[in-house]
């Protein structure tokens, strides 16, 4: 904890003294390199095989676009429902004070470590046809969000929470003496507060969500045009023997997702500025 | 940073004291999932025979695809146990595989089964034959064929069984579109697909007669018809090149032809291949049984029929899943 206080501290002097930028650029240049940009290139470098023609063909088969077209569009609800849920959670666990709390705090990150296959197995056991409750909503699109929700829980939340502990309830106090109500005060000084944070989470449960694989193959059913997502639809391509095209679709949704989070990167920094200014 | 280092230490110390105990021979099983159980009854066997004395074994089990597709791209292997020959074929076509694998005895084939379907207790659609599947009302359960390489035995004994019973190829193809009709979920694996039924979706289940006798085994409710019409399931085991150097590795092949790896098998649910072993398990014999090579079938081996069923694109399945689909 002491050292992090005093790299945050260091941290504004080191921007402008360049004496370790340059190392610390050359270790994180060189370790994204190595871990993430490496394998990228190497799945681009395999989609490329067939010539850019095959690559076409191949991403926008009719199985394949329908999975693409499901896969973003699922992905972007669960990432919306997060938004609001995930707040909402953040809010209680930092507002409110209840008995169990730290119980709960702990439970939030436990969809992270559940391996996913088992969230989805334990997901059809209890939605499932067989389910106690008696509601039947696996094998739909319904089923599918549910799963995903599961595994992108603790995104926004855990986004949200530092800022919503940081953020200085004299601001609150202030608006209020002057008049404001209890949504004013929401939506005038904590929702800005709030929004870079949230953003930021709900582009990692999106991105999330979109590669999601072992929580929903079970509970989706994979059936082709109407509950395979992306990640299903490229498990079968390499099963199949069609490297080519599981790349392609891959490369694909790399592409699209690359370009949501972008513009909920650009969106954030927009927000910050016109913020400030 | 002392307590890594000492670390690092032991695990090199462990990971020199393994490849020693390799030296008295260590044999590499890469096999799909299903017979794990058999494999654990057969090589403790095995390691008592004077053949297997002292030899070690480092197995390793998943889908057949993904397992074929490890050793092609470089995982050791000296015996290979895949669910289908187009898996070993792929090995074949990368130089690691002889291309004689299959000329022993028994053409490189260590087990059998076949297509079964899976009912609920007491049969109450009361399912029979392939005909009962399409009836109104009846939910199919079957892997989807592009994941699940085992699933394609599913497909394939539904068409054969059609041209057995005298149909055409075209009213044979007509069938499956029919048949997928019916089918409302499509699992990425064979047992993916058996949890499911076991959860309660579906009518009846397509499957394998040794998952069928696992499911029994483990207890859920469900029973198994056999239909008289149905495919023989054969489950290829090859040595690779690297095997074929390792004595050990050659004695555990052949000893799986033995009669106490062949009882193995069978208590596992699998049907054994060599005569006389088969006794005493209860092994339902259909009248019309046919096997992947039926050319009368039009079933013309694996490779064909991958080509015009299975191909991802211009497959008779991907235009089936295409038109239901819409």
């Amino acid at each position: 904890m002491a050292s992090n206080a005093a790299v945050a501290e260091r941290l504004p002097a080191g921007r402008s003294g360049r004496a370790g930028g340059g190392l610390a650029r050359g270790v994180a240049t060189g370790y994204l390199s190595l871990v993430v940009l490496l394998p990228l290139a190497a799945l681009i470098w395999g989609a490329r095989a067939g010539g850019a023609g095959s690559f076409w063909h191949e991403a926008t088969r009719p199985e394949a676009v329908a999975a693409m077209k499901l896969t973003l569009g699922v992905a972007a609800v669960c990432a919306l429902v997060n938004a609001v849920a995930g707040t909402a959670i953040a809010w209680v666990l930092v507002r409110d004070r209840f008995r169990g709390k730290g119980l709960v705090d702990a439970v939030i990150d436990l969809p992270f470590a559940l391996p996913t296959i088992v969230a989805g197995l334990t997901l059809l056991a209890l939605y499932g046809p067989g389910g106690p409750f008696g509601i039947d909503i696996a094998f739909t699109r319904t089923g599918l969000l549910l799963a995903l929700l599961f595994v992108t829980l603790p995104f926004v939340v855990r986004a949200v929470q530092p800022v919503l502990l940081e953020l200085d309830t004299e601001m609150e106090e202030a608006a209020a003496s002057l008049g404001a109500g209890s949504f004013g005060v929401f939506r005038r000084i904590i929702f800005p507060n709030l929004l870079p944070a949230i953003l930021s989470g709900v582009a990692l449960a999106f991105a999330r969500a979109v590669g999601e694989f072992g929580a929903v193959v079970l509970i989706s059913g994979n059936l082709p045009f109407k509950t395979e997502v992306s990640s299903v639809y490229i498990f079968g391509q390499l099963q199949s023997g069609n490297e080519a095209g599981a790349a392609a679709v891959s490369v694909l949704l790399l592409a699209i997702s690359l370009g949501v989070l972008l513009l909920i990167g650009a969106f954030r920094r927009w927000r910050t500025r016109h913020d400030s200014a | 940073m002392k307590a890594i280092w000492i670390a690092l230490l032991g695990v090199a110390l462990l990971a020199g004291s393994a490849s020693g105990a390799s030296s008295g021979g260590s044999i590499d099983l890469v096999a799909y999932s299903t017979p794990k159980d058999a494999y654990g009854k057969i090589i403790p066997a095995f390691q008592k025979t004077s053949g297997g004395n002292g030899t070690s074994f480092n197995q390793s089990y998943g889908a057949s695809g993904d397992q074929a597709r490890a050793v092609a791209a470089g995982q050791a292997a000296d015996v290979v146990a895949l669910s289908l020959d187009p898996d070993v074929n792929l090995l074949v076509q990368k130089g690691l595989v002889p291309k004689k694998w299959a000329a022993n005895a028994h053409r490189g084939i260590v087990s059998d089964s076949v297509v079964v379907f899976v009912v609920r207790d007491g049969n109450p659609k009361k399912i029979k034959g392939w005909g009962d599947l399409v009836k109104p009302g009846i939910q199919v359960i079957t892997p989807n064929p592009f994941t699940s390489g085992g699933a394609r035995w599913n497909v394939m004994a539904a068409y054969g069984a059609q041209r057995r019973a005298g149909k055409t190829d075209k009213q044979a193809v007509a069938y499956l579109y029919k048949l997928f009709r019916h089918v409302p979920v499509q699992p990425s694996s064979a047992r993916d697909a058996l949890s499911i039924f076991a959860q309660g979706k579906g009518d009846v289940l397509l499957t394998y007669e040794n998952e069928a006798k696992y499911a029994e085994k483990k207890g859920v409710h469900t029973e198994y018809r056999t239909p008289k019409a149905t495919l023989l399931i054969e489950t290829p085991v090859a040595l690779t090149k690297s095997g074929l150097r390792k004595p050990a590795a050659k004695a555990f092949y052949k000893y799986l032809w033995s009669a106490t790896a062949q009882k193995a098998f069978a208590s596992q649910g699998y049907r054994p291949v060599v005569k006389g072993v088969a006794k005493g398990y209860k092994f339902y014999k259909p009248p019309r049984l046919f096997t992947i090579n039926s050319a009368k079938l039009g079933l013309n081996g694996w490779t064909k029929v991958n080509r015009r069923f299975f191909h991802p694109e211009k497959g008779i399945m991907a235009k089936i899943e295409r038109a239901i689909g819409k």
